[in-house]
């Protein structure tokens, strides 16, 4: 290596850090955006397949409210909605860099998260007990693949929230960095994203 | 701790908007329309509540355009795949 500083092929394919104009965002947040393309493609995979068999096997499905009930699931999405509220005022308290307030916000979120996995429970309870099972048919797999899913996502949610709630309290995120309370951010905002989709094609349509 | 101010968008607003708009959805669900005019517009709601969640809560509207590309780069995909689907019903 005669010349430290010339641009070889090497470098050309594999760049030095700082060479890289890079996309403007750090890390961490630019591998949460494409985890989140991937998340994007495997919900439309589950979407599409619904669509096909709703359409093709209209008379499976009950009107809206017959079956699934819409009022508790009405409050649950109101729960979902708050707890995004609750996520974003958390970064907001981080970059303001107070700690209160971060604290706080995130323990919400936590809360408000944890009681959404609650509903659900309670909804699935409530539905396996009439009879409305995943074997029921096609109304019934669908229904519990895409809200299972997504209740999956929930549930991850809110261990990682757990996590970086508890590293809050440790004081780990600064108005300087806080990437971890932004990084769970936006994987929190697109679950409630899914289920704002999910909401109106499962339970409204 | 240090204290740093900063500007942030009306989060409060954006969590009315989407109450709200959510309210609307369960109105409209069970108006005496017809099917297509119901589902058109349930899904014309669910969009504007989901991209006030991208643009302000994901604050995609505050990122630089390279993070936006990637960001919407998998929507022409999930578009093609559900329009394939839906087509094959009214060819």
């Amino acid at each position: 290596m005669a010349h430290a500083h010339a641009l070889t092929h090497d470098d050309v394919m594999r760049p030095p850090a700082g060479r890289e104009p890079g996309s403007g965002v750090y890390n961490e947040k630019l591998g949460m955006w494409v985890f989140l393309g991937s998340e994007v493609m495997f919900f439309t995979s589950l979407i599409g397949a619904y669509i096909i068999l709703r359409f093709g096997h209209p008379e499976k499905w009950a009107p809206p409210g017959e079956v699934l009930n819409v009022p508790v699931t009405a409050v649950n999405t109101f729960l979902l909605i708050c707890s995004s509220v609750t996520m974003v005022k958390a970064f907001a308290s981080a970059q303001d860099g107070n700690q209160r307030a971060l604290r706080s916000w995130l323990l919400a979120t936590v809360l408000i998260g944890a009681s959404f996995v609650g509903v659900q429970v309670y909804e699935y309870a409530e539905l396996v007990h009439k009879g409305f099972v995943p074997s029921e048919g096609l109304y019934g797999s669908t229904f519990f693949t895409m809200t299972g899913f997504h209740g999956f996502h929930v549930t991850v949610g809110v261990l990682c929230m757990m996590f970086v709630t508890w590293r809050a309290f440790q004081g780990k995120y600064t108005a300087t960095d806080h990437r971890g309370v932004e990084v769970i951010g936006l994987y929190w905002h697109f679950v409630d994203l899914v289920w704002i989709i999910l909401f109106t094609i499962v339970y409204l349509i | 701790m240090e204290q740093v101010k900063h500007s942030h968008p009306n989060y409060i607003g954006i969590w009315v908007a989407l109450a709200v708009l959510t309210a609307v959805e369960l109105g409209v669900a069970f108006l005496p329309w017809s099917k297509t005019t119901l589902i058109l517009l349930l899904i014309g709601l669910a969009l504007w509540k989901a991209l006030l969640v991208a643009l302000y809560f994901m604050h995609l509207r505050f990122e630089p355009n390279r993070l936006r590309i990637l960001a919407i780069a998998p929507l022409p995909l999930a578009v093609i795949l559900v329009t394939a689907v839906i087509t094959e019903y009214f060819w």
